[in-house]
C-alpha cells in the first residue's frame, strides 16, 4: 500500500519547490532533491521497524522517479504536458513532417556505414549533429509551453526527440560495438 | 580529566548506545569483517591475527566443515570437497559457467525444491551443497569472530557484493548471509564501499573512478563526491573476470609448455596454486619458476617471464578498459574529468594493470590504502550508520541498479523498464492487458541485461498473474509495479485496475531461497543446532521488541502531541503495554503477534512524521545545511 498523506500525492514540481515550467534551475533541482534524500533515504531508517523502512523505501522511489521526470528534458516536458492534460500520441500518431523522416534516414544510415567501417571519428560528429538538433528542439519545446502554451505543438517535438533518444542510443551502442 | 569508563569484561561500556554492527566483504579469494570501535573503522583478525580468511571451504566425509586457511591445506589432497572461490558460482547455472573442464569439481544441476531447477550445485563427501550453503560457512565462521572480539550478538552485517552483480547473484548472497544467522543491513556494492573508506579519510571531492579487480569479479564505479554526498554516476563491470582468469592464462600455459591435457582433479587444483604463486611472484619479479611433480610421477620445471605473462593475459586488462569507457560513456565524462582513480583488489598489484590504468586517466592510481580491506573498511563505516550509531552528520549514499531490467514482449524481444545506472530505490508500473476473451491469467517474464534478445539475457522470474476477472479482449487493465530495493533487489506486484480487484499473484523464481526453506536449511544445519536456535530465534525477537518501543517512544516524545490526537496517541501506547506484557517471556508467537499489532497501531503516525520531514527538507534548514 502507498502513502496516502497529502504530501505524497503532490506533483514532483510542488515536491522539488519548482514552479511548473519546461525551464528550470537546475541548482534548485539539485539541491531540493539531495535535502529530500537526506530525510526520507532508506539507510537513514535501516536501524528503525519495518513499517518506517517501507515508508522510506517508497519516498525515495518516488523523490528518485520526481527527479529523473524533471532532470531529463524531453521526460520534464511530457511531465508537464500531462499535467495538461494534454496526450503526446507518442504510440499512436506516427506521421512526422517528410523532412524530419529524410533526415532521421540520413542520420541512420550514418551510423550504419560508421559501424561497417568502424570510423569511429565518423560516430562522434554524427553523435555531436544529433546533440545539436537535441538543444535545438529543446529550446523550441520552452517557448511553446512555457511561453505560448502551443501543447500540441510541444507534443509534435516530443515526438521528434523520442527518434532521437532512440538514434542517440543506437550511437551509444554502436560505440560499444566498435569496443568489443 | 574526565574519569575513564572501565565496564565488565564482555559488556560494552554503553549497550544501549552502541549498536554491534560489522561489515563483510565476502571475496572471491579471501573474505573480512570488519567494525567501527571508538569512531575508527577496524579489520577484526582471528585468533592467530590473520585479517584475511581464504574463502575455502572442505567438507569432510565424517561431516566436519573446515573454513580457510584449514580448508586450504586439503585443496590438493581433496580437490572435490575443497570448494574455492564460490563466489563465481553464485546464483549461476552450468551453462553460464562455461567450460567447466578445468575445475576440479563434481557439478551437479538443481532439482529439488530447495532450489530452483537450472541452478549449479556441487557434489562433495558431506552432500550435493549448494554455493549458497558454501559461502554462509564462511559468513558465519566471520559472524563468530565478530561476536567473540566484539563480546555480544551483531545487530546486523553490510555484506558488500560486486556492483556488476545482478539480481541472483545478489539474492544469493543475501540468502547466505541469512543462513549464517546474519541479519543484513544491506548489500553494499564493493566499489562504494571502498569510495565510502577513501573518500572519508581524504576528505576527496570531485569525480573519482574505483577500479576493483578481486579474485573472480570485476567493478569500474564512477561516482561523484562532494561533502555529504557519494553519488554513483555509472557503474560497469564483467562478474565473471578476476585474478582467478590471470591464474589460469598461466596454467594452460604450463598445459601448453609441457603437452598436457586432461589432468585429473589433483593436479587441476595443484597446477592452479602453482599458477596463482607465480603470478603473485611476477609482480615483484621479472621471472618466477614453477616446480611440481605431477600425480604420474612427471616434473614439471618451466621458468615464466613477466613479459612473457603480461603478452598472455593483455586481452584481460583490455577488457577491463573496455568496461570503463562504456561507464564513462555512461556517467558522460572523459578520462580527464575524472579527478583520481581508486584501486581495489588484490588483483590490481599486478604492474601491467597499474600501467594500464594509469596510461588510460594520464595519471598515477591511488593506492594508499591497503587493496584487500578497503571494502571491508567501508562496508563496517556504512554499517555503523545503518545500524543506528550515528545521527546527524552523517552521509548520503546514492547508488545505482548495474544492469537493466526488461520484459519479455513479442518475439523474444526485451523491453526495458529499468535502465542500467538508475539510482535506486527505484520503480516502474507496467500496464497489460489480455489478448482473448475470458482471459483469467497472463504469464510475464522479466529478465536483466542489455541485449535485445530474451535468450541473450539474464532471466530473473517467470510467473502467472492469476484471477484476472474474465472480460473482453483488452478491456482488463494490469498494472504490475517493478520494485527496486536500496539493496538492488527486484520484487514484483501486481493489480487490475479495470474491475479494482487486486489480482492474485504467483511469483516463481528463476532463483532464491524461500524464508521456509532458508528456516529448513537452519534446521537441518548440524553446525547451526550447536547455536541453540530456537533460543537464539527468541532472543532475536525479544531485541527487535525492544527496538520497536524504543523507536516508538522517542518518535512519541518528539512528535506525538504535535501529529496525534489523545485517542490515537492512546491507542499506540496500549499496543506498546500489550508488547510489554509479553516482551520477557519464552512464547516467540507472543511477541511477533504483538509486535506486527504495534507496527500496525503506528502505520499511520509513521506516514505523518515522514509526511513532517518532506516538508521540513523543503522548508530550507536542511538545504543550507547542503550548500
Amino acid at each position: 500500500m502507498l502513502p496516502s498523506g497529502a504530501d505524497f500525492q503532490q506533483d514532483f514540481f510542488s515536491l522539488f519547490n519548482l514552479p511548473a515550467r519546461f525551464q528550470i534551475d537546475a541548482t534548485t533541482l539539485e539541491r531540493s532533491y539531495l535535502a529530500l534524500q537526506a530525510q526520507v533515504h532508506p539507510d537513514k531508517f535501516a536501524h528503525l521497524p519495518e513499517a518506517e523502512r517501507r515508508l522510506s523505501m517508497q519516498w525515495t522511489t518516488r523523490v528518485n522517479e520526481g527527479y529523473q521526470a524533471l532532470r531529463n528534458p524531453l521526460n520534464r516536458a511530457r511531465y508537464l504536458l500531462s499535467l495538461q492534460g494534454v496526450d503526446t500520441q507518442e504510440e499512436s500518431n506516427t506521421s512526422m513532417p517528410s523532412e524530419f523522416l529524410m533526415q532521421q534516414m540520413e542520420w541512420r544510415e550514418a551510423q550504419e556505414e560508421a559501424l561497417q567501417a568502424k570510423d569511429i571519428a565518423a560516430l562522434e560528429e554524427l553523435e555531436q549533429r544529433v546533440q545539436h538538433e537535441v538543444r535545438f528542439l529543446q529550446q523550441q519545446l520552452a517557448v511553446d509551453i512555457d511561453d505560448t502554451h502551443d501543447y500540441p505543438a510541444a507534443s509534435g517535438i516530443v515526438r521528434k526527440l523520442k527518434f532521437l533518444e532512440k538514434l542517440a542510443e543506437e550511437i551509444g551502442s554502436a560505440f560499444d560495438e566498435l569496443d568489443s | 580529566m574526565a574519569l575513564l569508563q572501565i565496564s565488565e569484561p564482555g559488556l560494552s561500556a554503553a549497550p544501549h548506545q552502541h549498536r554491534l554492527a560489522v561489515g563483510i566483504d565476502l571475496g572471491t579469494t579471501n573474505s573480512l569483517v570488519a567494525t567501527v570501535r571508538s569512531g575508527i573503522s577496524t579489520v577484526l583478525n582471528d585468533e592467530q591475527g590473520c585479517a584475511l580468511l581464504p574463502s575455502v571451504v572442505h567438507y569432510a566425509a565424517d561431516g566436519e566443515v573446515l573454513v580457510g586457511q584449514m580448508a586450504q591445506e586439503e585443496q590438493s589432497a581433496y580437490p572435490h570437497n575443497t570448494i574455492v572461490s564460490v563466489k563465481r558460482f553464485m546464483g549461476r547455472g552450468l551453462k553460464d559457467v562455461g567450460d567447466v573442464s578445468n575445475l576440479p569439481y563434481r557439478f551437479v544441476e538443481a532439482t529439488g525444491s530447495a532450489q530452483a531447477p537450472g541452478m549449479l550445485q556441487l557434489r562433495t563427501a558431506a552432500g550435493v551443497k549448494s554455493p549458497v550453503e558454501v559461502s554462509a560457512e564462511i559468513l558465519r565462521v566471520l559472524r563468530l569472530r565478530a561476536e567473540q572480539a566484539l563480546g555480544g550478538e551483531l545487530v546486523g552485517a553490510v555484506i558488500t557484493v560486486p556492483a556488476y552483480f545482478d539480481d541472483a547473484q545478489r539474492q544469493a548472497t543475501k540468502d547466505a548471509a541469512r543462513l549464517a544467522g546474519l541479519n543484513v543491513l544491506r548489500l553494499l556494492n564493493e566499489p562504494t564501499a571502498a569510495a565510502i573508506a577513501y573518500g572519508l579519510d581524504n576528505a576527496a571531492e570531485g569525480v573519482y573512478a574505483v577500479y576493483d579487480l578481486g579474485g573472480g569479479t570485476f567493478d569500474i564505479s564512477i561516482l561523484r563526491l562532494s561533502r555529504g554526498v557519494f553519488e554513483v554516476l555509472a557503474t560497469n563491470g564483467d562478474s565473471a573476470l578476476g585474478g582467478d582468469d590471470f591464474d589460469h592464462r598461466i596454467y594452460c600455459r604450463l598445459l601448453e609448455k609441457n603437452g598436457l591435457s586432461a589432468l585429473p582433479a589433483p593436479d587441476i587444483r595443484a597446477l592452479l596454486t602453482h599458477a596463482r604463486a607465480a603470478k603473485e611472484q611476477l609482480t615483484d619479479h621479472l621471472e618466477a619458476r614453477v616446480t611440481a611433480v605431477l600425480s604420474s610421477g612427471e616434473v614439471i620445471d618451466n621458468v615464466l617471464t613477466r613479459a612473457e605473462f603480461h603478452e598472455m593475459s593483455q586481452n584481460l586488462v583490455q577488457r577491463t578498459l573496455q568496461a570503463l569507457r562504456k561507464a564513462l560513456r555512461d556517467a558522460k565524462l572523459a578520462a580527464s574529468e575524472v579527478k583520481g582513480v581508486v584501486m581495489v583488489g588484490g588483483a590490481t598489484r599486478m604492474p601491467h594493470i597499474q600501467q594500464a590504468v594509469g596510461d588510460f586517466f594520464g595519471q598515477s592510481p591511488l593506492n594508499n590504502l591497503d587493496p584487500d580491506k578497503v571494502v571491508a573498511l567501508g562496508a563496517a563505516i556504512q554499517a555503523n550508520v545503518l545500524a543506528g550509531n550515528r545521527s546527524g552528520d552523517d552521509w548520503l549514499l546514492l547508488d545505482v541498479i548495474p544492469l537493466s531490467l526488461g520484459i519479455e514482449t513479442m518475439g523474444g524481444l526485451v523491453e526495458k523498464i529499468v535502465p542500467r545506472n538508475s539510482t535506486i530505490p527505484s520503480a516502474r508500473a507496467q500496464e497489460f492487458t489480455t489478448y482473448k476473451d475470458g482471459q483469467t491469467a497472463m504469464s510475464i517474464h522479466v529478465v536483466q541485461g542489455e541485449r535485445e534478445l530474451v535468450s541473450d539475457c539474464r532471466s530473473l522470474a517467470k510467473f502467472e498473474l492469476r484471477g484476472i476477472p474474465a472480460m473482453v479482449a483488452g478491456s482488463a487493465r494490469i498494472r504490475v509495479t517493478f520494485q527496486i530495493d536500496a539493496d538492488g533487489l527486484l520484487s514484483v506486484s501486481a493489480r487490475e485496475m479495470a474491475s479494482g480487484t487486486e489480482a492474485s499473484i504467483v511469483v516463481k523464481p528463476s532463483y532464491g531461497l524461500s524464508d521456509e526453506e532458508i528456516t529448513r536449511m537452519l534446521h537441518d544445519s548440524n553446525q547451526y543446532a550447536r547455536d541453540d536456535m530456537m533460543a537464539r530465534a527468541l532472543r532475536e525477537q525479544q531485541t527487535e521488541a525492544a527496538q520497536l518501543l524504543e523507536a516508538v517512544d522517542n518518535a512519541l516524545r518528539q512528535d506525538g502531541e504535535e501529529l496525534l490526537d489523545a485517542a490515537a496517541q492512546a491507542r499506540i501506547r496500549g499496543s506498546m503495554d500489550g508488547l510489554r506484557a509479553v516482551i520477557a517471556g519464552s512464547d516467540h508467537q507472543a511477541i511477533k503477534r504483538a509486535v506486527e499489532a504495534l507496527n500496525l497501531a503506528s502505520t499511520e503516525f509513521a506516514q505523518k512524521r515522514m509526511d513532517k520531514s518532506v516538508k521540513s527538507a523543503l522548508a530550507g534548514h536542511k538545504l543550507s545545511e547542503l550548500e
